[in-house]
């Protein structure tokens, strides 16, 4: 075991990769010499130099649409946005270009490519650099979307995401890159599809992801002193999701708490407790809950911020509604 | 530019092709063979013509939603170019792509597309693969007047400046974005002026005359091999049918169109073909027919092939998980 960095997960990710695979390299804006934006590129550009670290112009269209014409002539880019925020910028070459290139050429081209979305608030970013927009991308057929929470996950999926022949959107939480974790020595990539159990039990299942997942291993360390056993599901991947893990913890538990940090309406949560309702509707005791922001946008400064981001607090508060309810039948 | 008759006569060949296939395909639509929408590049042959005649089978192209031509020009096959706009199985995209969306990875062509200006930056990346992989290809990326106000055309050309890469961008400039003139849609007469702004040079050509066409992408494809970057070629044009099979024109005047029938383009090569000696009447004609036989072969192809069977419609979405989308 070794211990890293949130942000040395993703990038020793990456540089793995480049040292495999010679069309693997990365574009973006300041990724070069200046390590991009959160630091994560620090050093490849010294270690690849500049044609496979490209630093591009401002120019999220470009950037985004050149890897998918680099991807479909037999590159694997690595597209870096400094926030997930200027999808909206370079959405249509996502949106009608990477995702459905394959389908419309009746799967004659392969746009192997990964996009990384630096996402989540808590940082004082405010409005338009801390929106949690998953939803956008988990709604598009045609793509594949990633979210690790930790920094062995965060490693594992990069190698897969760059393995994949298939556009991936690797989206990242900004304020857990300096977060540490204990990465195993032996380095394998982390299959698609597959949810992680972060902690077992038996009570309620708290399905969560990003920074709501340590929120949720929070609220569960919290909820454990007064006896009640949370189970902590991490997805890890948005889509494909792992239905399976996900409905045995609900047939164990019969209670469920989803928990992200996106404007709760229209939001993926919404997408998971729709799919537990409408699949494993039998397993459950109680109402799913789901916790999620404000709908608002998010605010500058740190008294809002922290009050229409969910927190610890509201999963404890959710878990203790189910609970409650369930063990005292009205 | 001196060029050897043969060549004329594969230019026109090629010209004509795309001419008989648009006016079946016309037809075709008007019968309600072809569902859909339908964007006939009737009138604008000798650009694609022209620029393709400089380009190898390794060479890519993007294209338009009027991308028939494109890909014709490129090599694209009859056959399975009309089996997709039946939507038939046998088709270039096996019926879910239809006439907006057709590719074809072997031989460069990376897709016609339904939204404007996206062909751009997709060039912009093919030409960063050929740059990376030091190979001497190049991308022709074609588009229309109106898709030069999107700003994904501003910000290809800036990439592709700055990069130097292998891209030549070639305007065919039809002096309409649907039903929106060129004067109204843009404060510029000339696409090639906006070249200035990226410090490369811009030319602007009759798009009518595929020798004029053929002279300057000949110029800018060996610029982009010899890695000295883009260029921007404006080709004044016009198509002679609406923007879409159904369109009424009312936007446009009579005469103009009268006007650009004069200039079409494919007679226009007969005629100097036929004054110049370059070819005899007799061959002409047993090349038309020829045309029209291939034509025929290929409606006969699309009309007899099957159509998708409803299982396709999950795959192709990924490389891989087919089972995971069929549930619903």
């Amino acid at each position: 075991m070794r211990t890293m960095t949130y942000g040395e997960a993703i990038r020793e990710g990456m540089r793995i990769k480049m040292k495999e695979d010679a069309n693997v390299f990365i574009m973006g804006e300041d990724v070069g010499a200046f390590g991009g934006c959160f630091g994560v590129t620090a050093g490849l550009y010294e270690e690849f130099g500049e044609k496979r670290v490209k630093d591009t112009p401002i120019s999220e269209g470009a950037i985004i649409g050149g890897a998918v014409g680099a991807a479909a002539t037999g590159l694997r880019p690595i597209a870096e946005l400094m926030f997930i925020d200027f999808l909206t910028v370079g959405m249509d070459q996502i949106v009608n270009q990477a995702a459905k290139m394959r389908y419309m050429f009746g799967g004659k081209i392969t746009v192997p490519m990964v996009v990384r979305l630096p996402a989540g608030g808590g940082v004082q970013a405010a409005a338009q650099h801390s929106q949690s927009l998953e939803a956008w991308l988990t709604h598009v057929p045609g793509l594949k979307v990633v979210y690790p929470s930790t920094p062995q996950d965060a490693l594992g999926l990069m190698l897969t995401a760059i393995e994949d022949d298939n556009p991936v959107m690797y989206i990242e939480h900004k304020a857990m890159y300096a977060m540490k974790g204990e990465v195993e020595d032996t380095v394998a990539p982390i299959p698609f599809g597959v949810a992680d159990i972060k902690r077992e039990g038996a009570d309620v299942t708290v399905i969560a992801y990003g920074k709501m997942l340590h929120e949720a291993l929070k609220a569960a360390e919290e909820l454990a002193k007064e006896g009640i056993e949370v189970e902590v599901i991490d997805p890890r991947t948005l889509y494909p999701l792992d239905q399976e893990t996900i409905f045995k913890s609900v047939e164990k538990t019969n209670k469920v708490v989803v928990a992200t940090e996106e404007t709760k309406r229209g939001g993926y949560g919404g997408e998971i407790a729709a799919i537990i309702a409408e699949k494993a509707f039998d397993y459950l005791d109680a109402p799913i809950v789901r916790v999620g922001a404000l709908d608002t946008p998010i605010p500058f400064t740190a008294c809002l911020e922290n009050y229409v981001l969910p927190n610890t607090v509201d999963i404890i508060n959710a878990v203790k509604s189910i609970v409650v309810v369930a063990n005292n039948p009205i | 530019m001196n060029l050897s008759n043969d060549k004329v006569i594969e230019m026109y060949n090629q010209m004509l092709k795309i001419r008989k296939f648009e006016e079946k395909a016309m037809e075709l639509f008007a019968e309600g063979q072809i569902p859909g929408f339908v964007h006939l590049y009737i009138g604008e042959e000798a650009v694609a013509t022209g620029a393709c005649a400089n380009l190898l089978e390794d060479d890519y192209i993007t294209s338009t939603h009027r991308g028939h031509g494109h890909i014709l020009a490129k090599g694209g096959n009859l056959k399975e170019m009309m089996a997709e706009l039946y939507g038939k199985e046998t088709g270039y995209c096996k019926g879910k792509g239809g006439s907006m969306h057709i590719a074809d990875a072997t031989k460069g062509i990376l897709g016609a597309n339904g939204i404007v200006g996206a062909g751009h930056n997709l060039a912009v990346g093919a030409g960063i693969t050929a740059q990376y992989k030091g190979r001497d290809q190049v991308c022709i990326c074609f588009f229309g007047d109106a898709s030069t106000n999107q700003s994904t055309f501003h910000e290809a050309l800036n990439l592709a400046s700055v990069w130097k890469l292998p891209v030549v961008f070639v305007c065919e400039n039809n002096l309409y974005g649907i039903s929106m003139s060129q004067a109204r849609h843009q404060a510029i007469q000339d696409v090639s002026d906006r070249a200035v702004a990226y410090n490369i040079p811009g030319v602007t050509v009759d798009g009518n005359d595929v020798f004029a066409v053929y002279e300057a992408s000949n110029e800018a494809v060996k610029r982009a091999r010899s890695g000295q970057g883009p260029t921007l070629i404006e080709c004044k044009t016009y198509r002679h049918r609406g923007h879409f099979e159904g369109d009424p024109t009312v936007y446009r005047p009579d005469e103009e169109l009268a006007e650009w029938l004069k200039k079409d383009p494919v007679k226009r090569l007969e005629k100097h073909m036929l004054d110049n000696k370059i070819i005899t009447s007799e061959k002409l004609e047993a090349l038309q027919k020829d045309v029209d036989k291939q034509i025929a072969e290929a409606v006969e192809f699309a009309s007899n092939s099957p159509y998708p069977s409803l299982e396709s419609a999950v795959e192709d979405i990924y490389t891989d998980m087919v089972e995971e989308v069929r549930v619903r």
